[in-house]
């Protein structure tokens, strides 16, 4: 069903048809999403006003997991069955990836150091989603380390595969290991975990950030994908006037 | 076979054997892992003995949290229910710190069973509300969860 989409020229239609409602509904959930988590949700019973930390932290947690795992399943979709586009939109995706990592990183030390008395600490959780910001980097770092671009496309995607084993261990660190970090709340069955108050305005910035990282993909592979038409037309040029004279 | 499917079985079994290697590394190093031992750890493990930095984590038993009057020193004990360590800290607690909280202590263990922190931070559960609804479950006697800021 995806096959058609392998296609360059197939895709680029979609993703020119997607474009602006993506677009449109990150502007509106985003906005509405801020507007609860700055204003309209309360504090918490323990934390307070640093509650709304949680707002962006979370989120961008879950971005970062879920942009990886994207980058994973475009590379062996890339790497097995050799579609174009497959390893162009994990190129897309990994810088995103890379911001979103650093956000939630940023946001979780500035949550940290009122709450538990710390910026940092070496605990199961913190430091597989560190690792996960450095799997990111040395993606993108391999992937243009080569002067022939299938070689780097290749080579980041396997070592997209093997970082792969790094997100169960991410998601699971808190129920294996005593940690520092409290374990999951919105997958949690039974009361209390999130008041509603809270879950909605958390639901609406997940469901924004999971939109704004779809906007993000579509224009930078719609950018990959015009820049090496660009390179092809200039090689076909050279060669026929090469050819010419 | 075609070259695809091939692919594709290298790409399935490579990842089993990554996943197995993974698992058996965690496994193997779990203790080095850990963030914190429990005070049963304490109680029952000689390898986790006097003369060595380490954590323990648990919570802050309810009525046993003594402050000096110069604001600064701290004795309370950390409890998992079961088995219990007296902790002596001296320095500015967390904002969380609070009888029946958890917390995780980091410092040296004393030859008379003691736990001498040097620095203490706060756990916080995983459950998120506005104050008016921690009251009321309270109330009802359906969560007796910590108490408020």
């Amino acid at each position: 069903m995806f096959q058609k989409y392998a296609n360059p020229t197939r895709f680029l239609k979609l993703a020119n048809a997607i474009l602006p409602w993506v677009a449109g509904l990150t502007v509106i959930l985003i906005a509405t999403g801020l507007y609860f988590a700055f204003a309209a949700s309360p504090p918490d019973y323990q934390q307070g006003q640093t509650v709304r930390i949680m707002y962006v932290h979370v989120p961008s947690a879950w971005m970062a997991m879920f942009a990886y795992a994207f980058i994973v399943l475009a590379s062996a979709v890339g790497l097995i069955w050799k579609h174009p586009v497959a390893h162009v939109s994990a190129l897309a995706a990994a810088p995103i990836g890379a911001c979103f990592t650093l956000i939630c990183l940023t946001t979780g030390s500035l949550w940290g150091k009122p709450m538990w008395g710390t910026w940092w600490v070496w605990d199961a959780r913190l430091t597989s989603v560190l690792v996960l910001f450095f799997l990111y980097l040395g993606f993108i770092a391999l992937a243009n380390a080569f002067d022939d671009a299938a070689r780097g496309e290749k080579a980041s995607a396997i070592l997209a595969l093997i970082g792969g084993v790094n997100l169960p261990i991410i998601k699971f660190s808190v129920d294996w290991w005593n940690t520092l970090h409290q374990p999951a709340s919105v997958t949690k069955l039974g009361m209390p975990a999130v008041h509603s108050s809270m879950l909605i305005p958390l639901l609406l910035m997940a469901v924004g950030f999971t939109t704004l990282f779809f906007t993000l993909v579509i224009i930078r592979s719609r950018a990959e994908l015009a820049s090496r038409r660009i390179n092809a037309l200039r090689a076909a040029r050279i060669h026929a006037e090469a050819g010419g004279g | 076979m075609t070259r695809k499917r091939r692919r594709l079985m290298i790409v399935v079994l490579g990842g089993l054997v990554l996943a197995t290697a993974a698992a058996l590394v965690l496994t193997a190093f779990e203790d080095n892992i850990v963030f914190f031992h429990s005070p049963t750890d304490i109680a029952t493990n000689k390898e986790l003995s006097i003369d060595r930095r380490l954590r323990v984590g648990g919570l802050v038993k309810p009525e046993t949290w003594k402050k000096a009057p110069d604001g600064l020193t701290h004795n309370f004990a950390v409890t998992d229910m079961t088995h219990e360590v007296k902790v002596a800290y001296k320095g500015i607690m967390p904002d969380l710190f609070r009888e029946g909280q958890g917390v995780v202590v980091e410092g040296r263990l004393l030859p008379d069973g003691s736990f001498r922190a040097d620095e203490v931070l706060a756990k916080h559960d995983e459950n998120y509300m506005p104050p008016e609804v921690a009251e009321a479950l309270r109330k009802s006697g359906k969560w007796k969860g910590g108490a408020d800021k």
